[in-house]
């Protein structure tokens, strides 16, 4: 049974259309990454998804409850991570954690016992009395975890839980979400960074323009639609050697700024022919950036 | 769901009320202060020092009578203050809101819980002007009890009409409007200062739609120890007010928000 199911879901906004005819279910335990470019409607989809804004059609499912009609109650399970931290600035660290369970109604005791188990999973257990303001970056985000997991829930949102977070932070808030993962949690996260979705998630699914363009786990998606070895090509005549030899030698070849990359299935004469060049150049396997690019293309969004 | 149903009332605004009163009594001190400081000042410096120039105003000494207009009108303006600022605070600058609509709590609770809020607040700064009148013997009668059966209702009705405003608010400066032409002149038509029967008729006759008229109305005879006349009649008036204040920002928020 599906802990989400989302059926041919639209939404538009001043007659552009954001969410544009959307279809997924989430089963429980997974692990599933919504990637995509910004502006692809992956926030639109998660508030759509917990009730907080109406869709203009289809069908939405959480936790076997309609929404947005049931949302409310639906969300007693849910926890949410969102995009921007929303902490309450009034407060303490432990005060935040104290407000938001009463907000589900949680009995206080019940609450007091869980706040120092999750200031613990957050790294945050000498922090209880720091107001707000004196925490770090990679704090706060820790802290909207643990706020997100007050209600003990069994569905967890979040919307790019580590943009703006240095690696350490990074890795540490990825470890986090194995762990909740090893518990039988299932969360739904949206990302563009792939590293993440590569080290997260069971599957994925590439959103731009309102729209699903590929699902799949990432490694089905990188065969799927890409040729398995990438070379990186810079220095000053790449350019040339690109329009011409590079074209004969990969089954692809992109230009972006002042690097080149090829891509393809049998990488040993294109290999051959830069080791006699001065070019440098850097063999990969690709990988889900790679897709990703491929997919919704290079240029800037914003 | 209509943006344009009625509000549901759920229990569930208790947790976002005791969210408001935890960071209040935080600052309690700064807020008492701001709270009863300036009416008090308002109601000792008028009372007295212009009220030593003046004759008995509607039989009764002027302090007496502006005292029952200085709670009214402290309510009034507690409640707004709390609506406006603090509740735009909530919603737009800290993103409280969006925090707490996560959690399984509707926009309705938390309009709701916004307006029992401010009543409560500003239930507290008219109480407190009422305790003052009490001791400079002001008042004393059993009646003036009612009053803070009063005052409630009064936060109600002025944080209703203060939460539409704030709904349609793109930033701070857009309450100044509702202060220049709602707040002052309530403040001046509705009988604090004066009776109301000492304006032109005109002005006798907006005055007779205003609520805070009916406030004082109410509040003023039961401070000096009378029954007013028509209790019904002022009580659904701030009733009403009240009614559609919270329906219109009930509305008002849910097309902002819930897009």
């Amino acid at each position: 049974m599906a802990v989400l199911a989302v059926d041919k879901l639209r939404k538009s906004y001043g007659g552009e259309e954001v969410v544009a005819g959307v279809s997924f279910a989430i089963a429980p335990g997974e692990c599933f990454g919504l990637l995509g470019p910004n502006g692809a409607g992956k926030t639109t989809t998660l508030r759509l998804c917990l009730g907080l804004i109406e869709p203009d059609s289809g069908s939405i499912e959480l936790m076997q409850r309609r929404v947005p009609g049931e949302a409310r109650p639906a969300r007693v399970r849910v926890g949410v991570v969102p995009q921007m931290d929303n902490l309450d600035p009034d407060f303490t660290v432990g005060e935040n954690l104290l407000v938001y369970g009463r907000y589900f109604g949680i009995p206080e005791r019940e609450i007091r016992a869980r706040i120092p188990r999750l200031l613990e999973f957050a790294g945050l257990a000498a922090r209880a009395a720091s107001p707000i303001q004196t925490l770090s970056g990679g704090m706060k985000r820790r802290l909207t975890l643990a706020r997100a997991l007050i209600n003990d829930p069994d569905l967890i949102f979040m919307d790019e839980p580590t943009t703006g977070l240095d690696p350490q932070a990074r890795h540490l808030i990825w470890e986090r979400l194995k762990q909740l993962l090893a518990q039988g949690k299932t969360i739904v996260l949206t990302t563009h960074f792939m590293e993440e979705a590569e080290r997260l998630c069971a599957r994925v699914a590439i959103m731009d323009r309102g729209r699903f363009i590929t699902e799949g786990s990432p490694r089905e998606l990188i065969s799927r639609h890409i040729e398995p070895h990438v070379v990186e090509v810079h220095g000053d005549d790449v350019a040339g050697w690109a329009d011409g030899e590079a074209r004969s030698l990969a089954a692809r070849v992109e230009k972006s700024g002042d690097t080149v990359f090829c891509y393809t299935a049998d990488p040993a004469r294109l290999l051959a022919s830069l080791s006699q060049r001065a070019l440098r150049y850097l063999h990969r396997p690709a990988d889900l950036e790679d897709v990703f690019l491929k997919l919704t293309g290079r240029e800037l969004r914003d | 769901m209509s943006p344009y149903a009625l509000p549901s009332l759920s229990r569930r605004f208790v947790p976002v009320w005791r969210r408001n009163l935890l960071v209040w009594r935080k600052l309690v001190g700064a807020s008492i202060l701001g709270n009863f400081a300036d009416p008090l000042i308002y109601l000792v410096g008028l009372g007295y020092g212009l009220g030593s120039m003046l004759p008995p105003v509607g039989g009764v000494p002027y302090i007496s009578f502006l005292a029952a207009g200085m709670v009214c009108s402290s309510t009034m303006f507690a409640a707004t203050f709390e609506a406006l600022y603090s509740a735009f605070s909530r919603m737009h600058v800290q993103r409280t809101w969006d925090g707490i609509m996560m959690a399984p709590i509707n926009l309705d609770d938390v309009v709701l819980a916004e307006l029992v809020w401010a009543a409560s607040k500003s239930a507290l700064s008219g109480t407190a002007i009422l305790a003052v009148s009490w001791i400079l013997g002001l008042g004393h009668s059993l009646l003036s009890l009612w009053v803070l059966a009063l005052v409630p209702l009064v936060g109600l009705t002025f944080g209703a009409l203060a939460l539409a405003v704030t709904a349609m608010a793109k930033s701070y400066d857009f309450f100044t409007y509702y202060f220049t032409l709602v707040m002052t002149p309530l403040n001046l038509l509705c009988g604090v200062f004066f009776p109301v029967e000492q304006l032109p008729a005109a002005f006798q006759v907006v005055a007779a739609f205003l609520p805070l008229t009916h406030a004082v109305a109410l509040a003023r005879p039961l401070l000096l120890g009378e029954m007013p006349d028509g209790i019904a009649l002022h009580v659904l008036v701030l009733l009403a007010y009240t009614a559609a204040g919270f329906y219109a920002a009930s509305v008002l928020f849910r097309r902002r928000l819930l897009k």
